[in-house]
């Protein structure tokens, strides 16, 4: 069996998470304060996800702010940032409107742009 | 000379809430003043999330935050005079302004709503060596060029200081193609949330060096590097523990100031502890019919706690207007031992409702009491396993004691 220490990163709490593993599965969690930190603490110990919050282009003089609308794995978040330079959104573009997917997961604009 | 019921100084997230609530609680004649080209204020260069968790119990980047707003007072009709910046602020309720369409312009306002948040403190106030080449920025400004411009400003890149803007800006600049070597802390602990400290340094494997500064900064044209030394409990380098570090960028994220030229200009009163303005519990200034609310007040740790503070305030501001000044008895709120501030600084003892305190610590305290008292009449006392200067504290003095207040309320931290 072993012991694993986090971090939540779910909210500014930061509570600190003990995770039980044995062979790659969770026994128990311990630590968090709501289901959230419960719901991060076993990704967090098999695969490690982050939501992607980056900006890309636009065909206007402005920079749009994106995020992944669901996590994405740690590992890939370099890459993930890569493809998005490449990418110029068509303005104008709403708030919540697709611009990209990466590894199945939406990448969708976080501002209006007009 | 035009009149208007509500002038609001700054159209960032506290102004809007202040205008929505000034709005919704019955007072319609309402201008914004902004003296940006857009509303939302910092939210805009802060793409980053984790917003709104208290208030909309999702995680919200910046702009998203902020459209919610700008949303409630486009549906509301309330006018917004953009490109616009206020030049001054008599202690009458004269806003002076200028823009690009008005020229100067003046408009004499039954009440005024203080809302323009606070700028970083700069290098300038920490005194490091070395002369002044290129390459050295506050983090929010790294943070409007890399995000708002799509610049990079360097490749190799020291942060000092450990506050969340900088932490944020050291997972941004990664993302982004540069190198952070290290982020340096004055202080043994890291002075941003820990869930930062996790997901933008432990992620990315970039180092925190506590208790260490910057000890002098080399370049002439350019940054090219900078040496950082440990310090003692007194923030004092220690000689032989210099490090060098080569990079061509430095990035300050030293603290945040409340921006109150232009309450000053007024007359306004202000605190030495929160560096805003002396508010009432309705969030009243000393100047009648003067409201002020969000980081232009304090520094709040959560956007969320901007917004609500500043529905309190567009609340007030419109109960003003509304129903005229009204007498007040006050009463004074003072830190005292652990407490560097509490705020509201005064207590109008013939206002009904409960009063929030807000307070920051000096230090870090475990095992402690928070100690209310009137005088020498202990009102409050509440245990608390660990509290801390990066985390702004409240605790609710109910109406029945606020009827009865005598003296001043005093308010401490007491370890067994």
């Amino acid at each position: 069996m072993e012991k694993v220490n986090l971090t939540c990163i779910e909210c500014p709490l930061g509570c600190d998470i003990i995770v039980e593993t044995d062979g790659g599965k969770v026994l128990s969690v311990l630590g968090n304060t709501c289901p959230r930190g419960d719901k991060y603490a076993r990704e967090e110990v098999v695969c490690p996800k982050r939501v992607l919050t980056t900006t890309v282009k636009t065909d206007v003089d402005k920079m749009l702010p994106v995020k992944s609308k669901e996590p994405i794995e740690k590992g890939r978040l370099f890459d993930a940032v890569k493809t998005l330079s490449g990418i110029t959104a068509k303005t104008p573009v709403k708030i919540g409107e697709k611009v990209a997917v990466f590894d199945g997961v939406e990448i969708i604009a976080c501002m209006d742009v007009e | 000379m035009r009149n208007c019921d509500i002038v609001i100084i700054g159209g960032g997230p506290a102004g809007l809430a202040a205008a929505v609530s000034a709005y919704d609680n019955g007072c319609k004649d309402i201008l914004i003043l902004e003296r940006d080209d857009i509303l939302g204020g910092i939210l805009n260069q802060c793409i980053h999330n984790g917003f709104g968790l208290t208030r909309f119990k999702e995680s919200m980047t910046g702009p998203e935050y902020a459209q919610r707003f700008i949303t409630e007072v486009k549906n509301r009709n309330i006018p917004v005079k953009l490109n616009t910046t206020v030049l001054s602020l008599t202690n009458d309720k004269i806003v002076t302004a200028i823009n690009d369409v008005d020229g100067v312009f003046q408009v004499k306002a039954k009440a005024v709503i203080l809302a323009m948040g606070c700028r970083e403190r700069s290098k300038g106030a920490l005194n490091i060596a070395g002369a002044r080449p290129a390459g050295i920025y506050s983090a929010g400004t790294a943070q409007k060029f890399v995000n708002c411009k799509g610049w990079l400003p360097g490749k190799n890149v020291v942060i000092l200081g450990s506050g969340d803007i900088g932490l944020i800006m050291a997972r941004r600049m990664t993302l982004e193609g540069a190198k952070v070597h290290a982020v340096c802390e004055i202080m043994p602990h890291s002075s941003g949330l820990k869930r930062n400290i996790v997901q933008c340094l432990n992620d990315f494997d970039i180092p925190l060096y506590l208790s260490h500064t910057i000890t002098r900064i080399d370049g002439k044209d350019r940054v090219i590097g900078v040496e950082i030394s440990q310090v003692d409990q007194n923030r004092r380098a220690i000689k032989g523990t210099e490090k060098y570090i080569k990079c061509d960028t430095v990035l300050f994220s030293v603290g945040l100031i409340p921006e109150n030229e232009l309450s000053k200009g007024a007359g306004v009163e202000l605190s030495l502890g929160t560096k805003g303005a002396v508010v009432y519990q309705n969030r009243e200034t000393s100047l009648s019919g003067v409201f002020a609310c969000g980081n232009v007040l304090q520094v709040h740790d959560l956007v969320d706690f901007v917004s609500e503070e500043s529905e309190l305030a567009g609340k007030s501001a419109s109960d003003y207007v509304l129903n005229g000044e009204k007498i007040k008895n006050s009463i004074d709120c003072q830190a005292k031992d652990g407490v560097s501030y509490v705020l509201p600084q005064k207590i109008d003892t013939l206002k009904s409702g409960d009063v929030t305190l807000y307070f920051r610590v000096k230090g870090v305290y475990k095992n402690c009491k928070v100690v209310v008292k009137d005088g020498e009449n202990t009102l409050l006392s509440i245990k608390k396993r660990i509290v801390a200067p990066g985390e702004m504290e409240r605790v609710i003095l109910k109406e029945d004691k606020i009827k009865s207040l005598s003296s001043s309320v005093q308010v401490s931290v007491e370890v067994d």
